[in-house]
């Protein structure tokens, strides 16, 4: 397809703007002339139809969850509801800017105040910062309130964290970017981590460790309290990634687990879009004695009612993100918890564990499942069977595209082999269910009597598969003319 | 029952046979009872459709809202004016509700997207080379330090006290944790100090870090700080307002290694803060240490041109701790507001929307001084935003302009204690002449 740049003539334009309403000066009179522009930036010149029927062109070539079915593992792909997307439209909270002075902005405020108390209802934590901009910025402030955490109790030799091997990828890089050392366990053979191994690597440089609950493998990690015990028995402190807290709402909470931060997608569990790859929204919560670290500033409530921005934390880590967060983000995922209240997002746990294990009992007959037990809101299938008969598993994946299904999560976790990483979420009916479950027995099949027709999938997209190695070995990253 | 929940009693009833358990409580039995949840949770709702508009519309109707006032309000973060196509191709579905574009083939509308975002970014800054943005105009420069740090393999970074002092913050709470050293720099007359820059550079500063128009609004003079950087074998950092980039020269030609800045302006909506993006955009040379996603050009088996998230050595699900940073999802959508808006603005819209500002800005500071209530804070020139000292107590004037349905400047004094009684004014092309005219009548009427 055409680039903007492409369709560009001299002379259009999409936008009509004022004339200058106020007396001129010369640019130059204003602006020294070696400030100045010489040739004007190469946008495209085209008028607002092209634009619109470009962009719409565009639209058509993705797939999004109106589309169709979307189970990418750990990514939580759920209906986003559409009255959410108007709420945060609302002139009163998207026309707000935000240094208005606290008397004109009380209902942002006073949102950011629920919703911090909705998520440490919901976390079992003591508060919750809604300022990371996404789950990865969450686990970096996360660390950071921990790594402060032991440096004000004059432990700041705590540079060890643990990192399981079926972590999130963000994890250990989030880690080498709050300054500590990474530390990876192996799983057990049930994929949940070995108390042993955690036994023998804890000791007095461990700062805390991360962990996925239920765990990237759909696996709910039961020994969670012991796992807590022997990590805060050494002094270090838990960290949960709350990537997968879809499968818990309402059923368990990481403060009585024993996590002493986690952060959550509100871009996963609480329905807020993920837009093409953000924005999100990782707020992130603590137990009381972190509290102190959290970023600045936290909405308090006066006596009189009022709410303010509380700048004055002596202990805060300081600032990971201008202003309080992905405001518009939060405004989606509120209205989201008003509207499913608590019985109803149980129910989202419920449904989601229910479609997951349904679509996992239909399916190991057809691929090999390495973890065979009952699984969370996502389970990992491997293609290991399908590998023998020369078909891996992004065959697989592509020929899914055919059947009008975006693919699964492939290749995570690392330490499954072909990994299909598979996750329904509440949102799917049965049909949906059953016509993905034909799709990926006709594959299986497939694989069995014609394999060339998956190794060469996908055959129905607007574009085949393409070079990856091409793209990385002699980078063309803008459009040249 | 719930709108957003599709599976009736009777599936459920029938799904859980197809499982083998007897209820949905079995599907939960690897979760142990000390760890569940005692009751019921303290939680608002469920409320109908209705009744949660109906709450949340009076929520947002306790603010007061830019359809209703004026703002002179700046800072970092602008009224301009958002076309409103914008809106309608970012509630395309296919675009708010897909993914990170892991899946090339279902995901050309995104890549192709960003890669045009690329090269407006480019075409803008300079530079060579973009990624597909950040979370935030702050978090960019954080990043961009980082990114100083690694390539120069040095520990220290001079950062200017003109830059925003909320991206000031976010780079100390970066840097404390990865061990960079901050050493900052102080100015006059609303500008970088180049002389005190001359006298503190040494040997261990990775980075030179300015902002242009710096927060003042100031246009600090990028081609001095970039020669005496490189002449350090430092790099330049400079963090730029977009829309000022159809006006003034690109960083990239005065010698910037780095330009990051804040991408609200190019069509997204205030939002109280967010969501916001970073853009970011840097040199061939410097192109795998860039952090994030970029999208490249190939071709598929039969050689028509496709797009593909590339690079990707450097990310966090290959690299894991050897990642140039944990980014993962950046802020896609309002890097997509960006592209339509830069679009349909084009070459010479957005040149035009820069003019306005200029003439607005300068035309509101002309009269502000005509009244002889206030005087220059600073005598450095300006693009849109300016600093202005009141006789009166800024706090006065503001809720005087507040009454009048205006929202007044930015008191500086809050992070510059020095600079008592100033105001940060910013204009953009969305103020008419009459709220200017407004402006500067409630700003010295006394009661």
């Amino acid at each position: 397809m055409e680039l903007i740049f492409e369709q560009s003539v001299p002379g259009r334009t999409g936008i009509s703007l004022p004339a200058i309403d106020v007396p001129e000066e010369e640019i130059e009179s204003l602006i020294p002339a070696e400030y100045l522009r010489q040739e004007p930036p190469g946008l495209p010149e085209v008028s607002e139809v092209e634009a619109a029927r470009h962009f719409t062109r565009l639209s058509r070539r993705n797939f999004g969850v109106d589309t169709g079915f979307y189970p990418l593992g750990s990514c939580t792909m759920k209906y986003n509801p559409k009255v959410n997307e108007d709420m945060a439209r609302l002139n009163g909270f998207a026309r707000i800017h935000p240094y208005q002075s606290a008397d004109t902005v009380q209902g942002c405020l006073e949102l950011l105040y629920h919703m911090d108390r909705c998520l440490s209802e919901l976390t079992g934590m003591a508060r919750v910062s809604l300022q990371p901009a996404a789950g990865a910025h969450g686990e970096l402030t996360g660390l950071m309130m921990i790594k402060a955490y032991h440096e004000n109790r004059g432990e700041g030799h705590r540079k060890k964290i643990i990192v399981p091997d079926s972590s999130h990828g963000t994890n250990p890089a989030s880690a080498q970017m709050a300054g500590l050392e990474i530390v990876e366990i192996k799983s057990g053979k049930n994929g949940r981590v070995d108390l042993e191994e955690l036994r023998k690597t804890v000791d007095g440089q461990v700062a805390g460790i991360m962990l996925t609950n239920p765990n990237t493998l759909g696996i709910f990690e039961s020994d969670i309290r012991e796992i807590a015990d022997i990590v805060h028995s050494a002094g270090g402190l838990l960290y949960n990634d709350g990537a997968n807290a879809n499968a818990i709402l309402g059923i368990s909470t990481p403060g009585d687990m024993g996590f002493d931060v986690v952060h959550l997608n509100l871009h996963k569990s609480f329905a807020a879009p993920h837009g093409g790859g953000g924005p999100g929204s990782g707020p992130v919560g603590v137990k009381e004695r972190l509290t102190p670290f959290l970023p600045k500033p936290l909405v308090e409530i006066k006596e009189d009612g009022s709410y303010y921005l509380e700048y004055n934390r002596p202990l805060s880590i300081g600032k990971v993100k201008s202003y309080y967060g992905n405001f518009g983000v939060v405004v989606k995922a509120y209205a989201y918890i008003l509207a499913m209240g608590p019985e109803g997002l149980r129910r989202v746990a419920e449904d989601a564990v229910l479609n997951a294990n349904f679509l996992m009992k239909k399916l190991k007959e057809y691929y090999d499942l390495p973890y065979d037990q009952v699984c969370k809101h996502e389970f990992v299938l491997s293609g290991a069977r399908q590998k023998e008969k020369g078909v891996n598993t992004e065959d697989i994946a592509k020929r899914l595209l055919d059947y009008g299904y975006h693919p699964p999560t492939v290749y995570f976790p690392l330490i499954v082999k072909e990994a299909l990483m598979i996750e329904p979420t509440e949102t799917e009916n049965l049909e949906t269910l059953e016509r993905f479950i034909d799709a990926m027995i006709r594959i299986a099949t497939e694989v069995e009597q014609e394999p060339e027709k998956v190794r060469l999938a996908p055959h129905t997209t607007v574009v085949g598969r393409l070079d990856a190695v091409k793209a990385a070995r002699k980078p063309a990253l803008i459009w040249k003319s | 029952m719930y709108p957003y929940l599709p599976v009736t009693s009777e599936e459920r009833r029938r799904m859980l046979e197809t499982v083998g358990v007897e209820s949905i409580e079995e599907l939960f039995v690897d979760i142990p009872s000390v760890v569940r949840c005692k009751g019921r949770l303290n939680l608002p709702g469920p409320l109908s459709e209705m009744e949660m508009v109906r709450h949340m519309k009076a929520l947002a109707g306790k603010n007061k809202n830019l359809d209703d006032y004026a703002c002179f309000l700046g800072a970092g973060a602008y009224d301009h004016y958002v076309p409103s196509i914008i809106n309608h191709i970012l509630l395309r579905q296919e675009f708010y509700t897909a993914y990170t574009p892991y899946q090339p083939e279902v995901s050309q509308g995104t890549l192709q997207a960003i890669f045009e975002y690329q090269t407006m970014i480019c075409e803008l800054t300079g530079m060579e080379v973009s990624n597909a943005s950040v979370y935030d105009g702050a978090s960019a420069l954080a990043e961009a330090v980082a990114m100083a740090c690694q390539a120069t393999r040095r520990g220290e970074v001079m950062l200017s006290r003109t830059v925003h002092p909320e991206a000031r913050e976010v780079v100390k709470t970066y840097s404390r944790f990865s061990g960079v050293s901050i050493k900052e720099l102080g100015c006059q007359n609303g500008l970088t100090g180049l002389r005190e820059a001359e006298e503190r550079i040494n040997d261990q500063i990775s980075a030179i870090v300015v902002q242009n128009p710096n927060y003042f609004g100031a246009l600090e003079d990028l081609t001095k700080f970039a020669e005496l950087a490189h002449r350090h074998k430092a790099l330049l950092i400079v963090s730029a307002d977009p829309i000022a980039l159809g006006l003034l020269k690109p960083p990239g030609e005065t010698g910037a290694d780095i330009v990051v800045g804040e991408g609200q302006t190019l069509g997204n909506s205030l939002s109280f803060g967010g969501p916001y993006f970073g853009f970011m955009a840097t040199t061939e040379k410097l192109m795998r240490r860039l952090p994030g996603r970029i999208v490249g050009q190939t071709t598929d088996s039969e050689g028509n041109r496709g797009f593909i998230l590339t690079l990707q050595a450097r990310e966090q699900h290959i690299r894991r701790e050897k990642a140039t940073s944990n980014i993962c999802s950046n802020q896609a959508l309002c890097a997509l507001a960006a592209t339509v808006y830069l679009t349909v603005l084009g070459k010479k819209g957005l040149r035009r929307v820069a003019e306005l500002c200029l003439q607005k800005a300068h035309y509101t500071y002309r009269s502000l001084l005509e009244t002889g209530k206030f005087a220059p804070t600073f005598t450095a020139p300006f693009f849109k935003e300016f600093a202005v000292t009141s006789q009166e107590d800024t706090a006065v004037v503001n809720a005087r302009l507040m009454e009048n349905k205006i929202i007044g400047g930015y008191p500086l004094d809050r992070d510059y204690p020095e600079l008592k009684n100033s105001l940060l004014v910013a204009v953009t092309e969305s103020r008419t002449r009459d709220e200017i005219d407004r402006l500067v009548k409630y700003s010295v009427i006394t009661k």
